[in-house]
């Protein structure tokens, strides 16, 4: 008889720091001790804490276990699973309290956290599909298809007022209405899980720890418009996420749930999944459709919208991975509940990659119109080092940033796209003052540059001019007639892109020129990078009064670019010096600064 | 799939394997003493009779759960029952016979075993 649960992280986070050996160790260890039919292992998706990893729970006492190695398992079993002494050292310092321990939604990470889309990650066994019925899974499905007509599953989804979480923000609701009536011998849902912003894994989150949701969700969305058949378009760079939604997709066949008379109620439904070759522009809709079809990743102009020829020249819904994440929930506990939380126009809760220079790095997910102050310095523990939050770049590629004085934002659609931000898929990067806004920008262009498919003339070669006047102004040759350039460049480019790609690479750069434009004059005027990073525009020095003539920034420099005798001031010779920093990280005294 | 019963019926067998993942601050908690003492004198086949029985009958409001010694090894293998707002009941030199006693007079009807007890052991 089982009579403790141990849940270990498998989301690629903790897979990458080990977490398979560890649940290897975990079972060896527990048969050795003789206990392995009392214990039960269990390999889970994504928890968010990723900072932490790999992360482990132990039921009943609920005890989190964070950074765990291959080396703790004996003891963890020895002592914890067989004699019920709590391993106190490994347990997340936040959820102790005065030698009690706190329920880990009790602590600053997850205290303001409300998960919906993420329900049951890091909760159940995301390759068994008992676990996730055990949580009502299939229930929502149930609920459509006996209870409800296809009009009144579009209404329910229209009144929660839930937007698509993939970046555009349009009301999930209206799509669906919009494709319903369209008469076909065939429609398609389509699910969008090509997830390419750098830093946003929050798709990938769904898919690797609650497969099933995602199916359910589908096959609801299918019954609303009447398809009866569905891709998933996920990234190839996605290995387990790819191989757990196969595993649950063939458990679905196997318990009737997806195939044909699903609940006896004569609709049927059928999934596939169509792998990406990483290509960005295929997270673009019509991109993604021409992909699925076979042909070069490329988009179409639109109107027609894939409302009425989408996929295959058929109707189509495309949604994104957590837009449909939410749907069996808001089937279950209605669009009212689901319209309670939030702002106006902006509805429910949005998952966040938190990045960047912040302490907890990993998953959030949290009500629409919480503010960015409580984001990065509540639930992200703040910034490591003491440093100064300097701003949140949200929405990758395609977004802007949030500056210092705007941390009490409150994070919507609305308020985002007003900043000349976007929602974007929810990476959320934050910066600290030692990042240079001229630099960032230039860093989401080069990714832009290479990620057009080149298609259309402003994206292709536009991207490339702007990529090239950056360059111009970070190496401290740049002219303020080139800012002005810039900044028309970028409304040019937008207004005349073919797809999103287009239209939305230039708001790095203008996201930055209206909040740090400043920092652009510095490097053009000054010839100075104000926080230290770009490489051209900065020298290092020896301050004689520290300096105490140790020698190791001499012996460490790959040039010899710094003499000097023992127990004397050194010097560096600027001429020669090729800014690589050895010196620096290597002096004692702190008498070596860049400016 | 064919009906909303067919699926109940999954949920609800599925559902009672992970109850022990519910986080149920009012649930009553069963500790046994799991130290190398407890286990010497057998608490193990007591823990997994309470184990056991709690999952036979069905409590969904009971948390079995162990700890390490007590301090009172002498009276091993001890079990203490901690229901909200209630006092502690310790019992001692348990076997997993009395078990099934305990969980039917103490944890479903109410009324502790006081002839288990410690104190009575103790008079």
């Amino acid at each position: 008889m089982v009579r403790s649960h141990v849940l270990v992280c498998g989301g690629t986070g903790c897979t990458s720091s080990d977490s398979p050996k560890i649940i290897d160790a975990l079972e060896k260890e527990l048969s050795k001790q003789g206990i392995a039919d009392e214990v039960k292992v269990v390999r889970t998706g994504c928890f968010g804490l990723c900072a932490l990893g790999p992360v482990m729970i132990v039921y009943p006492e609920g005890c989190f276990y964070s950074m765990v190695k291959v080396e703790d398992i004996p003891e963890i079993v020895s002592e914890h699973l067989l004699k019920g002494r709590i391993v106190t050292r490994l347990l997340y310092q936040e959820t102790v309290d005065k030698d009690q321990i706190k329920s880990l939604n009790d602590t600053d990470f997850y205290k303001k956290q409300v998960r919906v889309a993420l329900r049951n990650c890091g909760v159940i066994n995301p390759e068994s599909i008992e676990e996730y019925i055990a949580f009502d899974g299939y229930q929502a499905l149930a609920k459509c298809l006996t209870e409800y007509t296809p009009e009144q599953v579009i209404q329910i989804v229209t009144d929660s007022g839930l937007r698509g979480r993939g970046g555009g923000g349009f009301p999930t609701g209206r799509k669906w209405a919009l494709t319903a009536p369209n008469k076909a011998p065939q429609k398609y849902v389509v699910c969008n899980a090509d997830e390419g912003d750098p830093g946003a894994f929050m798709d990938r989150s769904v898919l690797e720890g609650d497969p099933h949701c995602l199916i359910e969700a589908m096959t609801i969305a299918g019954y609303a418009i009447g398809a009866t058949k569905g891709f998933v378009y996920v990234r190839a760079e996605y290995p387990i996420a790819v191989k757990r939604l196969q595993m649950a997709i063939d458990q679905a066949h196997e318990y009737g749930l997806l195939g044909k008379n699903l609940f006896d109620s004569g609709f049927d439904f059928d999934l596939e999944i169509r792998l990406g070759a990483g290509a960005f522009v295929c997270g673009e809709e019509t991109a993604l459709m021409t992909s699925i079809e076979g042909n070069r990743g490329e988009p179409r102009p639109r109107p027609p919208y894939p409302a009425v020829k989408g996929l295959f020249g058929m109707p189509t819904v495309e949604n994104n991975v957590e837009t449909f994440a939410n749907i069996p929930q808001i089937i279950l506990k209605g669009a009212d509940w689901f319209a309670s939380m939030g702002t106006e126009k902006s509805k429910g809760t949005k998952v966040f990659a938190l990045g960047g220079k912040i302490k907890h790095t990993g998953l959030v997910e949290i009500p629409m119109g919480t503010t960015l102050r409580e984001i990065v310095e509540e639930i992200g523990g703040g910034i490591p080092g003491g440093k100064k939050f300097k701003a949140a770049q949200t929405g990758g590629p395609s977004g802007g940033c949030i500056p210092a004085d705007l941390i009490d934002t409150k994070i919507d659609y609305d308020n985002l796209t007003a900043l000349g931000c976007m929602m974007g898929s929810g990476g959320l990067i934050v910066m600290d003052e030692d990042t240079c806004m001229v630099d960032i920008a230039k860093f989401f262009l080069e990714f832009t540059v290479d990620e057009s498919c080149g298609k259309c003339t402003p994206c292709r070669v536009g991207t490339k001019r702007l990529y090239e006047k950056l360059e111009k102004i970070t190496s401290g040759n740049g002219t303020m007639e080139d800012i002005d350039e810039l900044e028309e460049l970028c409304n040019y480019i937008k207004e005349n892109s073919l797809c999103g790609l287009g239209q939305t690479a230039p708001n790095p750069v203008l996201s930055t020129l209206r909040f740090f434009r400043d920092e652009y004059i510095a490097h053009v005027k000054d010839k100075k990078c104000p926080a230290g990073v770009c490489k051209s525009l900065l020298q290092y020095f020896i301050i004689a009064d520290k300096c105490k003539g140790c020698t190791a920034c001499a012996r460490v420099c790959p040039v010899g670019a710094i003499s000097g005798s023992v127990k004397q001031p050194h010097v560096i010779d600027t001429s020669k010096c090729i800014k690589c920093g050895a010196c620096m990280e290597k002096c004692k005294f702190g008498a070596i600064v860049k400016r | 799939m064919k009906t909303l019963a067919e699926l109940q019926a999954i949920r609800d067998k599925a559902r009672e394997k992970m109850t022990i993942r519910e986080d149920n601050s009012e649930a009553t908690r069963v500790i046994v003493g799991m130290a190398t003492c407890g286990i010497a004198a057998g608490a193990r086949p007591v823990l997994n009779a309470f184990v056991d029985e709690v999952s036979k009958r069905k409590l969904g409001n009971v948390v079995v759960t162990q700890t390490g010694c007590i301090g009172m090894c002498q009276f091993e293998p001890i079990v203490e029952v901690l229901e909200p707002g209630k006092e502690k009941v310790t019992y001692a030199k348990m076997t997993p016979e009395k078990v099934a006693r305990i969980v039917v007079d103490h944890l479903v009807n109410g009324n502790p075993v006081m002839e288990y007890t410690i104190g009575s052991l103790l008079k």
